[in-house]
């Protein structure tokens, strides 16, 4: 026990504590976010499906940890965490939930919608598998362009049964492209577990037959996480190997806001709780280490239920999309005989009982 | 003018285009050390390499993600589809992620992607390689949907289709390919997207169609001239943006109107149409507009019934005797 201590420290102390306090803090603020957002669904601010990051804070922020501003995102629907911690301000973000035009999609969006072009934060998609090929593609136009940086496609345990994600790991590695497959192995799609669902439930076995290298992480370790992501992308910018990360993390609630989660064992749930928490277990191992203290722990929690506060009051005080901006960004090249901004007005008042 | 082929106005078209732009480039199976399918790309891999010209594998769902991906980083991809039967493996691509991205993201990315396919049936390929199915994507806000009649309009709708930003489906047909008309060399004209043609005046009976039925209608109405009939031919070019104002100053000539159109007639084409004329021409029509569509069936492989089953000149001529009866001479 001594002996992983010992390890344990002198691994730390190779870190820079500045980024370990940063980690925590981005921890802390995806935590706060997602607790707060489940709240003002609740309150019926948000509509809509509404997917949580709960539980799975290390999995992002150790993701994030390791890409370049040159690297993209594609993610799926419980995307929040990642468009937050790649950097887009928190107010935006509900803003979007909320459904207001400042939000990052414009308010075109919503929770399973989020885009940010100026990060590469390339979208959440709904569409179970959606998001993979699409990653692929965009690791093709890297290559194609002659690009450095590496594209991300991300997905939870459950999309690694459906087609489109076969045919991306064959394309990804037919042509040597510069993909991570992340996988989110949360143990459940749904209701339906990762036995249920997948003749070969380790997951990261599933690239064998294309040839891609896999391999399972500890999702609540943010800095195991971190290591390998970096370890896989250099791979991926420098050989056009893809590779895939069954990255093992644990859902604090049901699939949706709205889940009950009345699948999974209370007792399961409330004890994986208890052991899984990464943003918990990374306080406690910086405060063993003395990396942080009490007053810098409680320093934090004030500054990010600040800024959380502050993004709802951003969204609150947001203007809603304006009506005759229905069709606006209908179509990139103007176009003839398509419905504009009067067509709007009209059949909004129709449908509104105004006319 | 030259006289060329419409397989020529393509096989043109993607070579100017690849050679105009770097960031073009053609994906699809058999398209490159096969030639095509159907010989629209020859020639294409021997000029322009493999990076421009990209042999697939069987995936359609898979590369048609891929190429909106890539398109949403910037590179201007032109897929082939071998038939439009096979997209349907790669729909969800299409409608729920092409479509969608540049409006669902607030503007912040487009999708400059063209998927070309041939539709329609013809040489007994029986029931799942004869479907048409435009008006699937037709129906889908955010694509773009064109469909040429002849080589002239083949290549100023595929070059308006490649240098456009958003998705546009292209749609071909099989029994085009071999058709000849004039095109202009060394014209870099566009047909512009959204924008139907009257091919042919006339002034007893408007006939709408697009791609093979138009070409179908332009034999009719000159066939109907020696009868003293005047049958004035609409090309719509694009089903989505459909060009209505073109649909109904026309049918506000004639006051009268049939629609042609390969795909089953429920829920079909030419049932949009023929909506369309009653919104906005109603008052206008001396007789029911007249549809003229594919029997609902799944295409059988037989000769005699695989060409029933599809429109024909006759059965245009029949529905135009129709709608003309009890108009004064
Ligand atoms: C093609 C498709 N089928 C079904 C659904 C409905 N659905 C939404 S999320 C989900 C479960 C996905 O599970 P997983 O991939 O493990 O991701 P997680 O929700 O755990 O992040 C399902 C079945 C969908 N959105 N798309």
């Amino acid at each position: 026990m001594a002996k992983v201590e010992d390890t344990q420290r002198s691994a730390l102390e190779r870190e820079n504590p500045d980024d370990l306090r940063h980690y925590y803090y981005q921890m802390l603020l995806l935590r706060r976010f997602e607790e707060r957002t489940s709240e003002m669904y609740v309150k019926a601010k948000i509509g809509g499906y509404c997917h949580l990051n709960l539980g799975e804070e290390a999995t992002i922020v150790g993701l994030m940890a390791a890409l370049t501003p040159d690297d993209y995102i594609f993610t799926n629907y419980r995307e929040h965490g990642y468009i937050i911690a790649r950097g887009v301000p928190p107010g935006p973000v509900m803003a979007e939930l909320f459904g207001k035009e400042t939000g990052v999609s414009g308010g075109r969006g919503g929770s399973m919608h989020l885009f940010d072009a100026k990060t590469h934060f390339m979208g959440g998609y709904a569409i179970v598998g959606g998001q993979v090929p699409l990653a692929v593609g965009a690791a093709y136009a890297l290559k194609y362009q002659g690009k450095p940086g590496v594209v991300v496609a991300q997905m939870g345990d459950g999309t690694t049964n459906i087609g489109a994600f076969y045919e991306s790991l064959n394309l990804a590695k037919l042509w040597n492209l510069p993909v991570l497959f992340f996988i989110v192995n949360n143990g459940y799609g749904m209701g339906t577990s990762v036995e249920m669902g997948s003749s070969e439930p380790d997951l990261w076995k599933k690239g064998a037959s294309f040839r891609i290298h896999g391999e399972r992480i500890d999702g609540t370790d943010v800095l195991a996480v971190r290591d390998a992501c970096r370890r896989l992308r250099a791979r991926a910018e420098q050989e056009g190997e893809p590779a895939i990360l069954d990255v093992v993390s644990f859902r604090f609630r049901g699939h949706s806001v709205i889940d009950a989660d009345r699948y999974r064992d209370p007792e399961f749930v409330r004890s994986g709780r208890e052991k899984h928490d990464p943003v918990r277990n990374f306080a406690a191992l910086l405060h063993d280490h003395d990396i942080v203290d009490d007053d810098w722990l409680k320093a934090m929690t004030d500054r990010v239920e600040k800024e959380v506060q502050e993004a709802i009051d951003f969204a609150n005080a947001s203007p809603d999309p304006r009506f005759e901006d229905m069709y606006v960004n209908m179509y990139a090249t103007p176009v003839p005989n398509i419905p504009g901004p009067e067509d709007a007005i009209r059949e909004v008042k129709i449908n509104r009982g105004e006319l | 003018m030259p006289v060329i082929t419409y397989r020529q106005a393509l096989n043109d078209t993607l070579g100017e285009e690849l050679a105009r732009d770097p960031n073009v480039l053609l994906m699809g199976e058999e398209i490159g050390v096969f030639q095509g399918s159907y010989r629209i790309t020859e020639g294409l891999l021997q000029e322009f390499g493999p990076k421009r010209v990209v042999d697939t594998p069987i995936a359609e769902e898979g590369f048609v993600g891929l190429a909106v991906g890539a398109a949403m980083l910037g590179l201007r991809p032109v897929v082939e589809i071998m038939t439009i039967n096979f997209i349907l493996v790669a729909i969800d691509q299409v409608v729920n992620h092409a479509s969608k991205i540049h409006y669902m993201f607030g503007g912040q990315v487009r999708v400059p992607l063209v998927i070309r396919t041939p539709s329609g049936g013809t040489g007994q390929l029986a029931a799942t390689h004869s479907q048409s199915f435009e008006n699937w994507f037709a129906y889908c806000p955010g694509l773009k949907v064109v469909a040429p009649s002849t080589p002239y309009d083949a290549k100023g709708l595929l070059r308006a289709a490649i240098r456009d930003d958003d998705p546009v489906m292209f749609i071909e047909s099989l029994a085009l390919y071999d058709t000849k008309g004039e095109v202009p060399e060394d014209d870099d004209y566009t047909v512009p997207i959204g924008v139907a043609e009257v091919k042919r005046q006339g002034t007893d009976v408007t006939v709408v169609s697009y791609s093979r039925m138009t070409a179908v209608a332009m034999q009719v109405a000159q066939r109907l001239e020696g009868e003293g009939i005047s049958v004035e031919v609409v090309d719509l070019r694009s089903l989505r943006p459909l060009d209505r104002p073109t649909i109904i100053a026309s049918v506000k000539k004639t006051n009268r109107a049939v629609v042609i159109a390969e795909d089953w007639y429920s829920y079909g084409v030419t049932a949009e149409i023929a909506a369309t004329i009653q919104d906005e021409a109603f008052d206008y029509l001396d007789a029911p507009v007249r549809r003229v569509a594919g029997l609902e069936v799944p295409l059988p492989y037989a000769k005699e019934l695989s060409a029933a089953s599809k429109p024909s000149a006759n059965s245009l001529i029949y529905a135009i005797r129709k709608v003309l009866e009890g108009k004064k001479k």
